[in-house]
């Protein structure tokens, strides 16, 4: 603790450009200081200390003010007592996973073994002697900084508390289920995972829950030659919550990396994904349904996508929905950077708004960075109101205005929703959708009954 | 059934004014047709009888029943019975064809104050009533009308219609686009639904859909005016001297 804290001190001393909100930041954050991640950290700090934390002008920063993440502590945020679970995935066999305030809650959850992986917590992988997350840990977010730097994802390798770590050697049908919950105002939650999926095996992560009133979750994934990821996140928030959260993938040669993002209010979100395809003949897939309003307070949504082809015939596909109204605010921000000899590429990406009202704004950057001639690059970036003829048809057939108009907007959001490759975990998070769109229309037309 | 009186509309912006008073009244049980010219108003007059924003109603009335349609929302018109089979159906990526006639016959049934159907009860009427119409289990399962063919399409619009069964139907066009097979499963689909409580406003260009739905009634439309009415010798009067001579008689 005393040797990295002086580490530490030395060369904020030695950048004090830098130094200031970082030291801050730094002076308030737990983090273990030995064990076998203990030079990814040490090596984490290095990096962000050189890059510093990002400001209002920096360009990658320029939609989204990250001055919430560089605050040292969070805002609190009072805890419902009621709140329960989300019923989102709760009937379906998985090995559930209980995170309270970012702590393991092993009471609440399933014992950690399963067939075809090995899961361990990040706290308990520390303390022995040797763990293979040792090498593996911090890893690919190091080789996510460049072009880019990501402190935040930095920060989160050097400071995270706790975190799952899975090796997966076989065909896993039974998914592991992340459940956050919430009992303490200010948790300032800092959760890192690394899922590594040897040659051919094949993995499901579901995440859903609250976490925090501030979170920085970062999740490495190393799929090897033809390994299989479905990583589905849901979170249906309406507190003002603030969360960063990075997701960094490597896919080898023939593997598949699907990831699929629900998310519902939050006052200031941003969510990356970085994803090095590094083999030939791999598939990877980015998909975010984002629904905000502003009822509750400040609505907005950043998602920040960089894709590197490196192999040949490969395939890459982000589609980002947004749904906002009342002033709400949604980012997209989209690379596809083909390296030299990335031939037959396949990428697409399509980002859409649908605003529900004219004080919503949808702010998109996608790019293009192209080093090889024979690749089929494609992007779009819509942004538009509720369709008035559809809306007519529906309610000409009975449907009242407020359903027609959910109807409309799972219409929406549904191409998004198909990137969710198994029908029974679409067709649930459709489900409750559904149910959460019809209870917030409700709730709207008793907040403001109709004229 | 349907009673409209010297009804007058206009484009809300006040652009262009399309309907001229047009009266016409559909008893219980019987099926009239409406011909005319393109751009007479046909398909705003069911648009308006529908409750489609965009049109503003300056004069006359429009009434279902002895309600006033007119001062309805159109999900209300739509549980009082009214039916528009559309001229052109809406095509809604990401929603099931099945989901939304089953939310469509339940909001409906809801309104009524009656139960809603039970998935199980709802499949086995949906299923019986789309073989009728030759619409396979696949166009059920689809997106509403995604990538269907024209006809397909229309046919779609007349499960729809068998499905939620109304008091008064409306058809705009609904055989343009259909093949001679097709044309035949729309009139059975139609016929079938007829009775002594169910009337029919059947919008056509052709004497072809009035060969298998047999009409009470032919109007003829032009300039936003219900311009002739007579019996079905009307329509074949159009078929073969067109509206040249049915214009120049009243004008
Ligand atoms: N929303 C609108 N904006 C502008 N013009 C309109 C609008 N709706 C209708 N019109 C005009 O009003 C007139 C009547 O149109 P309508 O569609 O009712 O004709 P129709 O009798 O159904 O024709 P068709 O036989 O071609 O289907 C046309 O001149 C049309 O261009
Ligand atoms: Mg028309």
């Amino acid at each position: 603790m005393m040797a990295d804290l002086a580490i530490r001190e030395s060369q904020a001393q030695a950048k004090p450009a830098a130094g200031d909100a970082l030291t801050q930041r730094l002076a308030v954050l737990p983090h273990p200081a030995s064990g076998i991640t203990a030079a990814a950290r040490q090596d984490a700090l290095a990096r962000l200390e050189k890059m510093g934390l990002p400001g209002r002008r920096d360009e990658y920063w320029r939609f989204t003010n990250p001055g919430v993440f560089n605050d040292p502590v969070p805002a609190p945020i009072p805890v419902q007592t009621d709140a329960n679970d989300s019923p989102l995935f709760e009937d379906i066999d998985r090995l559930r996973l209980v995170f309270v305030d970012g702590r393991f809650d092993a009471a609440a959850s399933d014992a950690l073994t399963g067939e075809g992986f090995q899961i361990d917590l990040l706290s308990a992988a520390e303390a022995t002697a040797s763990h293979w997350a040792g090498e593996v840990y911090g890893v690919l977010e190091a080789n996510g900084q460049t072009p880019v730097s990501r402190p935040f994802a930095a920060l989160n390798t050097f400071a995270a508390t706790e975190g799952v770590l899975i090796r997966v050697s076989g065909q896993v049908a039974r998914p592991v289920h992340i459940i956050h919950r919430r009992r303490s105002d200010a948790a300032d939650v800092n959760l890192h995972h690394v899922l590594l999926l040897e040659e051919g095996s094949e993995f499901t992560l579901l995440e859903t829950g609250m976490i925090g009133a501030r979170s920085n979750i970062v999740i490495e994934a190393d799929l090897r030659a033809g390994a299989r990821l479905h990583h589905i996140t849901a979170k249906l928030a309406s507190h003002p919550k603030v969360g960063i959260g990075h997701i960094f993938a490597r896919v080898a040669a023939k593997a598949q990396f699907k990831s699929f993002e629900l998310s519902v209010n939050g006052r200031m979100m941003r969510h990356e994904s970085v994803v090095d395809i590094a083999g030939d003949d791999a598939v990877a897939h980015v998909a975010a349904a984002v629904l905000g309003n502003t009822a509750d307070g400040p609505f907005h949504h950043d998602n920040t996508v960089f894709i590197t082809h490196a192999g040949e015939r490969c395939e890459s596909r982000q589609v980002y929905k947004k749904v906002l109204s009342d002033g709400a605010v949604g980012v997209f921000q989209g690379k596809i950077l083909v390296k030299p000899g990335a031939q037959k590429t396949d990428g697409y990406q399509i980002s859409q708004s649908l605003l529900l009202d004219g004080d919503s704004q949808f702010l998109a950057k996608p790019e293009l960075e192209i080093y090889a001639d024979d690749v089929k690059c494609s992007h779009g970036s819509t942004t538009g109101a509720i369709d008035e003829t559809a809306l007519f048809y529906l309610r000409s057939r009975g449907v009242p205005r407020e359903r027609a108009t959910v109807l409309l907007v799972l219409s929406f959001l549904a191409a998004a929703l198909d990137e969710v490759e198994n029908a029974d975990l679409r067709e649930r998070i459709a489900e409750r959708l559904e149910e959460w769109l019809m209870h917030r229309a409700q709730n709207d037309r008793t907040q403001n009954p109709p004229a | 059934m349907l009673e409209i009186k010297n009804l007058h509309a206009e484009l809300e912006d006040g652009s262009k004014q399309i309907l001229n008073g047009v009266n016409l009244s559909v008893p219980a049980g019987q099926v009239h047709a409406i011909m005319g010219p393109n751009g007479s108003g046909k398909s705003t007059l069911s648009y308006v009888l529908s409750g489609r924003d965009g049109y503003e109603v300056t004069e006359g009335s429009a009434k279902l029943e002895g309600q006033d349609l007119l001062d309805m929302e159109p999900e209300e018109r739509a549980a009082a019975g009214l039916f528009l089979a559309f001229q052109y159906p809406v095509e809604i990526p990401g929603v099931g064809n099945l989901t939304f006639l089953r939310t469509a016959l339940n909001a409906q049934r809801k309104a009524r104050g009656e139960d809603e159907l039970s998935s199980g009860e709802f499949l086995k009427i949906v299923r019986e009533k789309a073989k009728t119409l030759n619409i396979d289990s696949d166009m059920l399962k689809r997106s509403v009308s995604v990538g269907f063919s024209g006809g397909e399409k229309k046919r779609n619009e007349i499960l729809q219609m068998a499905m939620l069964e109304p008091r008064m139907c409306i058809l705009d066009e609904t055989d343009s686009g259909l093949d001679v097979d097709a044309m035949r499963l729309v009139a059975q689909g139609v016929n079938a639904l007829r009775s002594p409580d169910r009337s029919f406003l059947v919008i056509t260009h052709y004497q072809r859909l009035l060969d298998h739905i047999k009409p009470d009634v032919v109007h003829i439309m032009a300039n936003g005016q219900i311009i002739k009415t007579g019996g079905p010798e009307l329509a074949l009067e159009v078929e073969n001297s067109g509206y040249g001579d049915l214009l120049s008689e009243v004008g």
